[in-house]
């Protein structure tokens, strides 16, 4: 009795000496260490048709990894929707997994909380050197001029996907190239009482990713060259509007996708509902949902005019996955060790065939398996029209403020209120001042 | 008035009632009925246009629930952690509702304000402290508080805790001190007069304290999706596993949602009579 | 004063002999009991809701952003700069969340309102006995007693623009309106959310004002009845009176629950809620989590908390004040 009412007292005391030394995450700074050198932590983001897929997937790789380096690795697949608030948990905390996965686009955002490994020459010898990798992926790293804060692990591209028999049944020959040709096409398909295209309104990532390309075809960037937001440019207004208007003005979009936000989208294609999608390596997706690779085909992205390329005639953001290092890691060498592993040239073609992705890494690239003419043109798109979202610092809450922006356009335009030059600069002005100071 | 008869009523008093009373049923019910009917329809059904009556009924969700997500795993965790949660609420509350009820001591107000202005505090204002807290603890001491059973545990029990005191203390009013003085007298300790005498007597408040504690971590989300891993995830945020998929699989998040809403309401509706009867003696004297 | 609190039992004896111990306990017994008894709630009370509560106060007062939460003791100290921010009512931030500020008032209010009003109809509808009426009573408390996720997810379902039955009732069925209405985006997300809060917590005022009905003694309806008071005039001139000090406990807490609420919006509307349902603890929850900047978020929980606290002082004192002078 005596001695539980001291630990309770103890408690008390050490609890408030906590709160008042308020001290932040503990172990955090002292960096990692070798300490245990049998095991591993991996987050894995969700990338299969469920979770058990992709346990399913990644448990056969992981056993072959502990036979060749006797190392265990613990594996978690994080859902989407958790996945960054655990991983600013365990960075605030200091207790995370060794090994994870990130979205690219978050990478210098991550990277300026220092909780990552940085990748440095020497740490990249590791693994086999830089070079291995596609230039496009290593651009979403990390901000320029500093270390990358991950490595690149899945790749992919935005693609036009487009339902052959309704193309056929609307007399449509080959998949629209420019925006105007895709309206035009429009016409037709609505006449045969199907949808035009998919869009996920309510969705704030993909939002981004498609108001991204649309400011890179008007030749416009949503921050200056040096990490300013720079939201209400002209162009940068126009874009967003352009890109709102395929549902407020050309209704190619329809109304009701203004809700979506869980990929209803590419359930509608699947099920032939509406004749194109734009997605990025949405093969998996639509074979799990029964659709087969026949009724379907793949082409870039529309530009404005003219063929996708650099500068204005890019056509996708740089989408994929990177792994990264948790400095705090106990066991640093097995971490880097695991990630030479999950880069090497034989587990990028099983995974990345598994995920209907492009391997980053460049001798897996030229396997068979990525030469089908799906890939042929994501693998196209990434090489020499895809572009890095802004590497910044406070990308993150780019994605939120632009994303939450483009979300309320889009339920005004589905309300059937008017898109406006004006409107839209309003929100993108308030998304601006939202942004942080610095 | 339950004792007059219902004869005595005008009919304008007996019209209303049957309308306000079915209008109201409707409303509560609709949805309840959506889940039940969503839960027992093929995919299609539920992606397509909304119809009140399934084309076909399958079982098929209900079996596809168990794989798709770790649903089990889940389950246990929300019940070990809201029956412990429970537990330990309760049996805190009993001693601390007795403390206030029979004893007058220096610092009686300041605890109770205190405990009951909890109350008001946004979940969101101490989430992100707690959890550095529990992870301090767990570097300074080793007791893995942060992502462990026992971290959501002790945090649940506390959010039903003032909720519970306040309303075992009115309870406990209720129950004569005569009979606590007479257990005294007989040779009773103090806490041998509450725990032969005021608990029982104070079953019904003590059922309906368990009841609101239990409800309270079984639907928790906020604190659940921070300080919970795959391994001791809750219910109320596993659940949000199905619609993370390609398609949303409504029929099976219907399912889902009834399979791990049939435990609570059944107990509810098992123990309502003694939630009246404890809110009448203990919150609402 | 909690440290002098917390001293008290420990110099005291251990309370296992208390329990044996003798039927005239001493005196200093007698003081160190009801401590001891309330240690393990103090204890859980400081550990989750009060330290974690000063620890977010002294964040409040730092520039917590992404690039010191991996040690926010390192974090600069900012000053008043998060509040500064937050009430700054002419720039977006603190315009944005003062109109989520009366976005929850309004929505407190009515759903607060409509809560009381259906559940206190409802209890009284019921204090007779007819047929069927256990079965629908426990009916009625099947929405409070479902899980909030899994009540809510089956409203979503329900208000899906496309699919949902609110639209195929109200549109396809009844052609009350011209076209599909949007119901989770846009203006009406702020009827979908009222209508939810509503449906999920009226049943709590019934079954309160249901156990406050009964402490009313059956002589006044008897005397009631004598004076030749028909049932509408019972109603109102015993049954509403006798509820007040029910009442005035309901609203307080029905108020304190519904305007914390995080769980039915993060449900319904997920992490960025449409501008019309832009609740504050979901709007802090974006501060904070979703733009990772802790400072301003702990600094909006504390005005909000402060708020909270003003409202409730202010409300308990004016009731027990027109409490006191209805006794008289």
């Amino acid at each position: 009795m005596r001695s539980t009412r001291a630990a309770a007292v103890g408690a008390v005391t050490l609890s408030l000496a906590l709160a008042a030394t308020a001290c932040g995450g503990g172990s955090s700074t002292g960096g990692g260490s070798d300490d245990s050198p049998k095991t591993l932590t991996y987050w894995a983001s969700n990338q299969g048709a469920s979770i058990a897929v992709d346990k399913k997937v990644l448990q056969p790789e992981l056993d072959r990894f502990q036979k060749q380096t006797g190392i265990k690795v613990k594996l978690e697949v994080v859902p989407w929707s958790d996945l960054l608030n655990r991983i600013l948990a365990a960075t605030t905390s200091g207790q995370g997994p060794d090994v994870l996965n990130i979205g690219n686009t978050w990478s210098a955002s991550l990277q300026a909380t220092g909780a990552f490994l940085p990748w440095d020459a020497k740490n990249f010898g590791k693994i086999g050197g830089k070079d291995r990798f596609v230039d496009s992926a290593l651009g979403s790293t990390g901000a320029q001029g500093k270390d990358p804060a991950a490595v690149p692990l899945y790749s992919m591209a935005y693609a036009l996907y487009y339902n052959k028999k309704i193309f056929a049944d609307a007399g449509i020959s080959k998949p629209p190239a420019t925006w105007d040709e895709l309206v035009a096409d429009g016409k037709k398909i609505k006449a045969k009482g199907k949808s035009v295209l998919g869009a996920e309104g309510a969705n704030v990532s993909e939002n981004i990713h498609h108001v991204f390309v649309f400011a890179k075809q008007q030749g416009a960037d949503f921050f200056t060259p040096d990490g300013k937001p720079d939201f209400t440019n002209p162009k940068v207004v126009d874009a967003v509007k352009s890109y709102v208007d395929l549902m407020a003005k050309d209704k190619v979009i329809p109304t009701g996708d203004a809700e979506y936000a869980q990929n209803q989208s590419v359930s509608d294609f699947a099920k032939g509902k509406q004749a194109m999608l734009l997605w990025q390596s949405a093969a998996s997706n639509l074979k799990s949902q029964g659709m087969s690779e026949d009724a379907y085909g793949i082409a870039p992205v529309p530009v404005r005019s003219g063929t996708p390329g650099a500068g204005a005639q890019v056509d996708s953001m740089v989408a994929g996955i990177n792994i990264a290092v948790f400095k705090n890691s106990h066991n640093l060498d097995g971490a880097v060790k695991f990630v030479k592993f999950m880069t090497s040239d034989t587990e990028q073609k099983t995974l990345n065939e598994a995920y209907t992705s492009i391997p980053p890494v460049k001798s897996a690239q030229s396997d068979a398996a990525f030469n089908t003419p799906a890939t042929a043109v994501l693998k196209q798109t990434l090489a020499t029209s895809a572009a890095a979202l802004p590497q910044v610092p406070s990308e993150s809450q780019f994605e939120t403020t632009v994303g939450t922006a483009v979300k309320e356009l889009f339920a005004d335009a589905a309300a059937g209120r008017a898109i406006t030059t004006d409107s839209v600069r309003a929100k993108l002005e308030k998304a601006q001042q939202q942004m942080p100071a610095a | 008035m339950s004792s007059t008869s219902p004869m005595a009523r005008p009919r304008s008093f007996l019209w209303s009632r049957r309308i306000f009373l079915t209008l109201l049923t409707g409303f509560v019910l609709v949805p309840v009925y959506v889940m039940v009917s969503s839960s027992l329809k093929p995919l299609a059904d539920v992606t397509g246009k909304f119809r009140w009556f399934p084309s076909g009924l399958t079982v098929r969700p209900y079996i596809d629930i168990w794989s798709t997500v770790p649903l089990a795993r889940y389950f246990a965790n929300s019940l070990i952690v809201a029956g412990a949660a429970t537990l330990l609420s309760v049996l805190i509350a009993v001693f601390a509702a007795y403390a206030v009820s029979r004893y007058d001591f220096r610092g009686k107000r300041v605890f109770t304000v205190t405990v009951l202005s909890t109350q008001m505090f946004p979940g969101i204002l101490f989430l992100l402290p707690l959890f550095l807290l529990y992870v301090n603890i767990g570097n300074a001491t080793g007791i893995a508080l942060f992502g462990s059973r026992g971290g959501l545990i002790l945090t649940y029990l506390t959010f039903s805790l003032p909720f519970s005191i306040w309303m075992l203390i009115g309870y406990f009013d209720s129950v004569p001190r005569d009979l606590d003085e007479a257990a005294l007298v007989d040779g009773c300790g103090p806490l041998g007069a509450l725990l032969r005498i005021v608990v029982p007597a104070a079953i019904p408040g003590i059922v309906a304290v368990a009841v609101y504690a239990f409800m309270t971590a079984w639907g928790e989300v906020l604190f659940a999706s921070v300080m919970t891993d795959d391994t001791t995830r809750t219910l109320a945020v596993g659940l949000q596993g199905y619609s993370t998929l390609y398609d949303v699989y409504w029929n099976q998040i219907m399912a889902a949602s009834l399979v791990v809403s049939v435990p609570v309401v059944a107990g509810f509706l098992l123990l309502q009579r003694y939630l009246v009867a404890g809110l009448t003696a203990g919150a609402v004297k | 004063m909690t440290t002098t609190t917390l001293e008290e039992p420990v110099r005291k004896a251990p309370p296992g002999t208390a329990a044996r111990e003798p039927r005239r306990p001493g005196r200093l017994r007698r003081v160190s009991l009801p401590y001891l008894l309330l240690l393990p709630a103090l204890l859980l009370e400081l550990l989750v809701h009060l330290i974690p509560m000063v620890i977010g106060i002294v964040m409040s007062f730092k520039e917590l952003t992404q690039f010191y939460i991996r040690d926010w003791g390192t974090a600069p100290w900012s000053g008043l700069a998060n509040y500064r921010m937050s009430v700054d009512f002419d720039a977006p931030v603190g315009e944005a969340l003062l109109h989520s500020f009366f976005v929850t008032v309004g929505f407190t209010l009515l759903s607060v309102a409509l809560c009381w009003l259906i559940g206190t109809a409802a209890a009284i509808y019921m204090q007779d006995t007819f047929r069927g009426r256990g079965l629908l009573r426990a009916l009625f408390l099947i929405p409070y007693a479902l899980p909030v996720y899994a009540a809510v997810i089956t409203w979503v379902f329900m208000f899906q623009h496309d699919n949902g039955l609110v639209n195929h009732v109200l549109h396809d069925q009844l052609h009350l309106t011209d076209k599909p209405s949007f119901w989770l985006i846009g203006d009406n997300s702020f009827y979908a959310l009222l209508t939810v809060s509503v449906w999920k917590g009226w049943p709590f005022a019934f079954l309160i004002v249901m156990a406050g009905l009964q402490n009313i003694p059956g002589e006044l309806y008897e005397a009631a009845a004598l004076d030749g008071a028909g049932i509408w005039q019972q109603i109102r001139r015993i049954t509403l009176p006798s509820l007040r000090p029910v009442n005035q406990v309901l609203l307080l807490v029905l108020f304190l629950w519904t305007f914390n609420d995080f769980n039915t919006p993060y449900v319904l509307f997920g992490k960025s809620a449409p501008e019309a349902a832009d609740l504050i603890s979901v709007h802090i929850y974006q501060a904070s989590f979703v733009t990772w900047n802790f400072g301003t978020g702990s600094a909006m929980s504390v005005l909000l908390l402060l708020f909270l606290l003003v409202v409730t002082g202010a409300y308990l004192l004016l009731t027990s004040r027109g409490r006191r002078a209805a006794d008289v």
